[in-house]
């Protein structure tokens, strides 16, 4: 197995949240609604209907595009991907070929650094519990909309096996953001969809549910002998993916499989396979042999779109701040532990209930590592205020027993356990651990662990 | 006593709003003459008498009420069959949709509708509006009115041969390389292709949508200026659609072509049959002798027309005929005629990965070179004025085994869709006592010139008073 090194490139398609359809006025909303009642003649493809751009899901699209750091070209257009499936209504996806709203960006993720050779200067940011870890930047090759399918399913009415088709999600915008294949682990290919997740959450431009659907992500995988440094002659797509958790099972199961047909000198076949959740492995479903010539070209019912700067500089104003930016920001303002802000930030609502917290905070003392700990530990959605409370009256505790109890305590549990006192001056770490313990059993309150060892390790000075 | 062979829009309007006669009793006339000559001309599809009755008896109402109607209100009315009919069976012709009835209407269907016209029913054409003759059409061939053993042209030939036989007074078609203009001059009537984006194609069964825009048909140049006045605009379903400001089409028709310059672009006349060449010819000394200024231009590219356009239109078609799989909808795809599928196969090739650059692209590059020859030639003349088509209506069956020779009567129509430009087509005599249009080309949007010069031409030659003998 460690003759190779895995050749990962995501597509990642992404259900935009728009109130209506890329191309008509339906509601686009179409998660567990009736068959068929979000439709219209445009997305059931009917005899002489015409697309009308979404320009909302166009904004999304290029707010994406910006976030992943991508050139985004002042002229576009749609185009058609001719193909035959039941499910799709016109018999083509408009869909974007040479000129996608976005291309050539990247996206950083961090990574335990063994997997990979050279660390980078900035591995310094993380904490030992993640382990050593550095930056890796991963080449978006596009991201560009089309028009979601509809959706079959096979059921049995009346003894007779059929398929229904429901276009309620005929239609809907969909953002494929497609990766270039510079992933070299599993563990790199969910950090990076995480990472894809995280931004578009924080963009609010879809709710990238993987369950529902609204989030799909198709790995490519190959594997080349290490130190090699060309693209293998195969790839194997992998499909049916509904959670990070299978997108890595996925990979791995096909690192195996591909490793053992390398082994056996083979080259593994180029085709697409889809993951079986129940048998826990990936199965072959379309071979290279059958792969599609979509004969795209410019779609003629919508004219080509010229974009000017006026309009990127207002959608530039409208990103919020990005997981990047915020982390960094995290770091310089509030001196939190890398390991702490990477939970702080990973949703907007947490990371704003901590800044809205040390503001609250502030006057009263409480520093934003107290607020950062209580939130970590506790459950995080008490609310600003409610956290505040609760750190000011552990606080008071802390203050009263240090005031007047404490020391008496503590001078009555070092007097009564000499030998613990002696292993400690002698060097045996543990022996605080248990002096800690002593006291916090006699007091019988809540007391600020820290504080009882710092006035600990004081009195054991003396 | 009314001979409704006589009647224009302009004319009929007139009779309703003096009270001289009901728009139901219009309708009847009108109705009982197309139950009639269908059976002679099979230039109707579907007839929609029940449809046509109720509208008709609305317009009384509203006459009636004192309501002030717009010019087309009480008008009997064809539409091709390619337009979507709210509950109207629409099949543009083809066996695939024989029992296809839409939920809605084109965007056109209802504008007419709004401007309260009469809907007498649905007309014949070649299915999905492939061919110049009307013979591909799945329901027969419609015939030519002036010669029932000749085609009336296509594809809207239906509609041209509905018209022609005042079995309508106005006519939906579409035009995507001369399907409104060729049978209108084949049928001795007035046809219009707009430019592109002028009129919305939505809810239109679409050919070749880069190509493809909606015209109609009418009697006389004054009535197609109405109907371009109703439907004529932008359209929010139709992206494709143009924001330009619609003028009034008939304001200013009578102002004549003194001091107007008139091109006639040599290439069209070079190879031409002598006889349509002096027809033609005669049209241009009569607007010279009202004033206007005739000069030859050059349009050096006009060669590659039909060549490129037997590219685009295949492609898109191949495109466009695709949601025609028997899955959701209509009958499965053996139903399609064999023009059909020829235009299907050869748009499949065409767009195929390793031949797109040598066909569509290329197509698409000397498209453009066609539309740069119109616009350097518009910087120095008006309009142009060229035949509609090389031929004279050809007997029925004549054309039917040699697709090539077919395709070739688009050679005079095609560049003007490839272009984007406007086109009228209108009678200019006859030959052997069969019709001969001119086409009056002009550049985006010049619709109101168009019909300018038609009508002066028109009000010094009167053809359209020659009616066939049914």
């Amino acid at each position: 197995m460690n003759k190779y090194e895995p050749v990962i490139g995501l597509e990642v398609h992404i259900e935009l949240s728009t109130r209506s359809k890329m191309f008509c006025q339906c509601s686009s909303d179409y998660f567990g609604k009736e068959p068929n009642t979000h439709t219209c003649p445009i997305c059931l493809g009917l005899p002489g209907a015409m697309p009308k751009a979404n320009s909302q899901a166009i904004e999304y699209t290029h707010m994406l595009g910006l976030a992943l750091n991508c050139q985004i070209p002042l002229s576009s257009k749609f185009d058609r991907k001719n193909y035959f499936y039941p499910d799709l209504a016109k018999g083509f996806q408009i869909s974007q070929y040479d000129l996608p709203f976005s291309q050539n960006g990247f996206l950083e993720i961090q990574i335990a650094s063994e997997h990979t050779s050279g660390v980078s200067k900035d591995a310094a940011r993380h904490t030992p519990e993640v382990g050593q870890a550095r930056t890796k930047k991963i080449g978006i090759t596009r991201a560009h909309l089309e028009e979601d399918t509809g959706k079959l399913n096979h059921a049995t009415i009346d003894g007779r096996g059929v398929s229904l088709i429901d276009f309620n999600r005929s239609g809907v915008p969909l953002v494929e953001v497609v990766s270039e294949p510079e992933m070299n682990s599993s563990e790199e290919a969910k950090a990076y969809a995480q990472k894809l997740q995280q931004i578009v959450r924080y963009l609010k431009i879809s709710d990238v549910d993987m369950e529902k659907g609204s989030m799909r992500i198709e790995p490519n995988v190959s594997l080349r002998k290490k130190g090699e440094k060309s693209l293998p002659n195969y790839k194997v797509e992998l499909k049916n993916i509904n959670s990070f958790r299978f997108a890595q099972a996925a990979i791995e199961y096909e690192i195996k499989r591909q490793a053992e047909i390398l082994d056996s000198g083979k080259i593994p076949v180029q085709e697409t396979r889809g993951w079986n959740e129940f048998k826990n492995q990936t199965v072959s479903q379309r071979s290279k042999e059958a792969a599609h010539d979509y004969r795209y070209f410019p779609e003629p019912d919508l004219p080509p779109f010229e974009f000017n700067k006026n309009y990127f500089v207002k959608l530039k104003k409208s990103i919020p701040e990005l997981p990047d930016e915020k982390f960094k920001r995290f770091q310089d303002e509030y001196k939190l532990p890398p390991y702490e802000i990477e939970i702080l930030t990973r949703g907007q609502k947490v990371a704003n209930d901590f800044e809205e917290a040390v503001k609250i905070g502030n006057p009263l003392g409480v520093t934003p590592r107290q607020i950062s700990i209580v939130m970590i530990n506790k459950k995080p959605d008490m609310g600003p205020a409610s956290i505040i409370k609760g750190i000011v009256s552990s606080l008071t505790i802390i203050k009263v027993a240090t005031a007047e109890e404490l020391h008496e305590i503590i001078t009555e549990i070092l007097a009564k356990h000499q030998k613990a006192v002696e292993d400690y001056k002698s060097g045996k770490e543990n022996a605080l651990s248990f002096l800690i313990g002593q006291v916090m059993r006699k007091a019988g309150s809540k007391l600020d662990v820290n504080s009882v060892k710092s006035m600990l390790q004081e009195k054991l000075r003396e | 006593m009314i001979d409704i062979t006589d009647l224009t829009i302009e004319s009929a309007s007139n009779l309703l709003s003096k009270k001289q006669m009901k728009a139901e009793e219009l309708a009847k006339l009108f109705l009982a003459r197309a139950e009639v000559l269908n059976k002679k001309l099979n230039c109707f599809i579907t007839l929609t008498p029940d449809i046509a009755i109720d509208q008709a008896k609305r317009v009384d109402d509203f006459i009636a009420q004192g309501q002030k109607l717009n010019d087309l209100a009480g008008i009997p009315i064809a539409l091709k069959d390619l337009f979507s009919t709210k509950g109207i069976k629409t099949t543009a012709a083809s066996k695939v949709l024989e029992n296809y009835v839409p939920v809605y209407d084109a965007t056109v269907v209802s504008k007419l509708k709004d401007a309260n016209t009469i809907f007498i029913g649905k007309t014949n054409h070649d299915a999905w509006g492939h061919g110049g003759s009307g013979e591909n059409s799945d329901f027969g061939p419609s015939v030519n009115p002036y010669d029932q053993k000749r085609v009336p042209g296509g594809s809207s030939s239906g509609s041209a041969a509905a018209l022609a036989a005042t079995t309508c007074i106005a006519a939906t078609g579409t035009d995507t390389g001369g399907s409104s203009r060729l049978p209108a001059a084949f049928c001795n009537v007035v046809g219009l292709k707009p430019t592109y984006g002028r009129v919305s194609r939505y809810g239109v069964i679409a050919m070749a949508s880069s190509l493809d825009s909606i015209g109609h048909m009418t009697k006389t140049v004054y009535d197609n200026a109405v109907v371009l006045n109703v439907t004529a605009g932008h359209d929010e379903f139709d992206a494709t659609s143009s924001a330009e400001k619609v003028p009034d089409y008939t304001d200013g028709i009578g102002r004549g072509v003194s001091g107007l310059k008139i091109g006639l672009p040599k290439e069209y006349f070079e190879k031409l049959d002598a006889k349509i060449k002096k027809v033609i010819l005669d049209a241009a000394k009569k607007l010279e002798s009202l004033g206007a200024k005739v000069t030859e231009v050059d349009l050096p590219n006009t060669q590659y027309g039909v060549a490129t356009y037997y590219i685009i239109q295949p492609s898109e078609v191949s495109s466009n005929l695709a949601r025609y799989d028997g899955v959701r909808f209509g009958n499965f795809r053996d139903s399609f005629g064999s023009e059909a599928k020829r235009r299907i196969i050869l748009g499949t090739f065409t767009l195929s990965s390793g031949y797109y650059d040598a066909y569509y692209l290329k197509a698409m590059k000397v498209r453009r070179l066609i539309r740069e020859d119109y616009l350097k030639a518009f910087k120095n003349v008006d309009c142009l004025i060229c035949p509609v088509s090389p031929t004279l209506p050809f007997k029925i069956g004549e054309k039917v085994d040699d697709p090539l020779a077919m395709y070739l009567a688009d050679i005079y129509t095609v560049n003007a869709n490839l272009a984007g430009i406007p086109a009228l087509a209108v009678p200019c005599g006859f030959i052997d006592d069969l019709p001969v249009g001119m086409q009056i080309v002009g550049p985006d949007f010049s619709e109101k010139l168009l019909y300018q010069i038609g009508y002066a031409y028109e009000q010094e030659t009167k053809w359209y008073q020659q009616k066939p003998k049914i």
